[in-house]
């Protein structure tokens, strides 16, 4: 195996003490310092962090700006939420026929859970894309296999075409366009914009509180994130993560050395959709609802100024953005933040969170290109001058240090 | 000529841009272990005769006939070519600057390229020594560590063409390897190239004659996108339409 940097014994050493800090603090097993509805945006946000991982291999590493990647992450939702409505349904359901005289048929049972789910829609028959929805292990297969394959055909076609920079961009937006656009249709079977919805309730563990069940979800979630930054770390360190850069900062340069850029390209879009669709898989059982909307462009617009404040082509950076702008923007949208009353306008932050955002966005773009991971720098340099800096001489040791240091 | 004596076969070859004909009908050959040094004035067509054997420029008309299996070169992507076993060096430096030295050299080292056989890749001792080696040859040994932005621009040049080693393509295609080098450099420049050619087809693009009158080898002179003179450096150099367009300059 070879050697992983040195952000990865630093990230899981963090994470953890998070982890025990949050479970020392909840409801289910701690003090109940935090609330179970916190402790979903907690578990939540680490999910968008996982997301944020898989945008940073894609777009900070491999240079391949995809203004898609939270469409994978809802079809990751769908494929999970569409199990979980269906078997919680026929729990119900079941419990409903079984008063009966006669015991209901494998049909009957099928309508009414039909009638059941679709029934906001005026429909009551299984559409194709259900076909899957009564097993457990493949719809999990699902998870995977939707978003791989769909970002596998689309890379395809884009990559091979030789479609790079803003225009691939462009058209990522308007996959995920048509994507939302597909969901939201009532015939397409997925409950148009209801969505699907219930989603926290885990069939097996109905009577256990939801407590528990949060707990449960944040420390999959946490372990998710903990298994994918040791994942990509591995992938971006390596020849694998030399080439990608390669890619990032001249293509043509890479194919003359032989290498297949289009494959490359397309491994590491289908690998970051797959890990996109997972930690979506893991958020939607903790919101509890998904609907079409939760796939619009805009959605992946969000993912990628995360990045970017996080400071991009750093794990750890993809992160610390998707954490720190995602609870703040809950702390602003869910009223956290005090309204500012200017006498003649009123600063209401639901509105204005937007502006904040887009503005931080654009300053940090300019201002600070390396994000808020660039911090971290400032903290590495330091301790490397602490370490070296009696060792070089007075004027001659900046330097050195600086060539020590790159 | 059989096929076998011949590694690059270019014959009948035209390249027009918006109406401007950059090559016409050239025709070039080149054996298994032969050096050639290509000079001839600035737009003579030098580069873009690279581009073309190296996929990256399609031409309008002829042929491209590459080894031993008579391989038509046309149509094939940049990659498919590189792996087929040539190996190009840019007249500007193009070395992956925000990499180190050993990654950049570790990236063009001959090894199966697919993404898979990528990622699970690790490098034998053999491996690890022959980046060493090559660091060795091309005076970065100590610098293996270094950011290749860092270097100076002999320098990345020399990169450049520990790159082509590790690659160990059949045929190199080295364009401009002496700019920006000392006199020291490029003498060191000429040697490698010299003991490359050993077992290599190597065409060198240059413009400093005493570099080319060094590397002691068979000279093509490209004029207005064809061949104008093809001979030993002191044919061509004696030849009055070369000594009228190039030399008398
Ligand atoms: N992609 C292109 N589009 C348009 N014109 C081109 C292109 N590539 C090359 N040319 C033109 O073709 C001619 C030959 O250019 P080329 O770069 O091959 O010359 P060269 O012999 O390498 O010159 P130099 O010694 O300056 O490097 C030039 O006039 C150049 O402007
Ligand atoms: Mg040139």
């Amino acid at each position: 195996m070879r050697a992983l940097p040195s952000s990865v014994p630093w990230f899981l050493g963090i994470l953890g003490l998070v982890v025990l800090a949050v479970t020392v603090m909840s409801e289910a097993v701690g003090t109940g310092l935090i609330s179970t509805s916190f402790l979903k945006v907690l578990g939540m946000t680490l999910c968008f962090c996982l997301a944020a991982l898989a945008m940073d291999v894609v777009w900070g590493y491999c240079g391949i700006l995809s203004l898609g990647h939270m469409a994978f992450f809802g079809l990751g939702g769908y494929a999970i939420g569409m199990w979980l409505m269906y078997a919680r349904t026929e729990i119900i359901v079941a419990a409903n026929l079984a008063g009966r005289a006669i015991p209901p048929t494998e049909a009957e049972l099928r309508d009414a859970i039909g009638s059941q789910i679709f029934g906001v829609v005026g429909a009551s028959d299984f559409p194709w894309v259900w076909g899957f929805a009564h097993s457990l292990p493949l719809q999990l297969a699902m998870v995977v296999v939707v978003p791989g394959l769909i970002a596998l055909v689309f890379g395809w076609l884009a990559f091979r075409s030789r479609v790079t920079g803003v225009y691939l961009s462009i058209l990522t937006q308007a996959m995920t366009l048509a994507l939302s656009l597909w969901f939201f249709q009532n015939d397409s079977g997925l409950r148009g914009n209801n969505g699907l919805s219930g989603l926290q309730n885990i069939p097996g563990f109905l009577d256990a509180p939801q407590a528990a069940v949060a707990l449960a979800f944040f420390l999959a979630s946490a372990l998710a994130l903990a298994l994918g930054y040791v994942f990509f770390a591995w992938v971006v360190s390596g020849k694998m993560g030399s080439v990608i850069r390669a890619i990032r900062d001249d293509e043509a340069r890479v194919r003359f050395l032989g290498y297949p850029v289009e494959g490359f390209k397309l491994f590491v879009f289908t690998l970051t959709a797959i890990v996109a669709g997972i930690a979506g898989a893991l958020y939607y059982p903790q919101a509890g609802i998904i609907n079409p909307g939760e796939m619009a462009p805009i959605a992946s617009i969000y993912l990628a100024v995360w990045v970017a404040i996080g400071g991009r082509g750093r794990l750890y950076g993809a992160v610390i953005g998707a954490a720190f702008v995602s609870l703040v923007s809950t702390w602003f949208t869910g009223g956290g933040a005090p309204d500012i009353d200017l006498g003649f306008y009123r600063v209401d932050w639901v509105d204005w969170w937007l502006v904040l955002l887009g503005v931080s966005f654009v300053l940090v773009t300019i201002f600070a290109p390396k994000g808020l991971g660039g911090l971290v720098d400032l903290w590495t340099e330091r301790r490397g001058r602490d370490r070296h800096g009696a060792d070089l001489g007075p004027d001659q040791g900046a330097l050195r240090e600086r060539e020590a240091g790159e | 000529m059989s096929g076998s004596t011949r590694l690059l076969e270019v014959s009948g070859v035209s390249v027009t841009f918006d109406g401007f004909r950059a090559i016409n009908n050239l025709s070039f050959a080149i054996g298994p272990a032969e050096m050639r040094a290509v000079i001839g004035p600035n737009g003579a067509g030098k580069t873009t005769f690279m581009d073309i054997v190296t996929g990256k420029t399609r031409p309008d008309t002829g042929r491209v006939i590459w080894g031993d299996e008579n391989i038509s070169l046309i149509g094939m992507s940049e990659a498919r070519i590189a792996r087929a076993g040539i190996g190009r060096k840019f007249q500007r430096p193009t070395v992956f600057e925000e990499q180190s030295v050993r990654d950049n050299l570790t990236m063009a080292l001959k090894a199966d390229r697919g993404p898979f056989k990528v990622l699970f890749w690790k490098p034998s001792a053999e491996e690890r020594a022959k980046v060493e080696d090559i660091a060795d040859t091309i005076g970065l040994a100590g610098q293996l560590d270094r950011t290749s932005g860092e270097l100076s621009h002999g320098q990345k040049q020399w990169l450049e063409i520990g790159m082509l080693l590790a690659q160990d393509p059949q045929l190199l295609l080295v364009d401009e390897p002496a700019a920006g080098m000392t006199p020291a450099e490029r003498e060191h420049t000429t040697d490698l190239l010299k003991s490359l050619a050993k077992h290599h087809a190597v065409v060198v693009v240059e413009h400093d004659m005493e570099f080319v009158r060094r590397l002691d080898c068979k000279v093509t002179v490209l004029h207005e996108g064809s061949v104008l003179a093809e001979g030993s450096i002191d044919h061509v150099t004696k030849n009055q339409e070369v000594i009228d367009v190039y030399l008398g300059r």
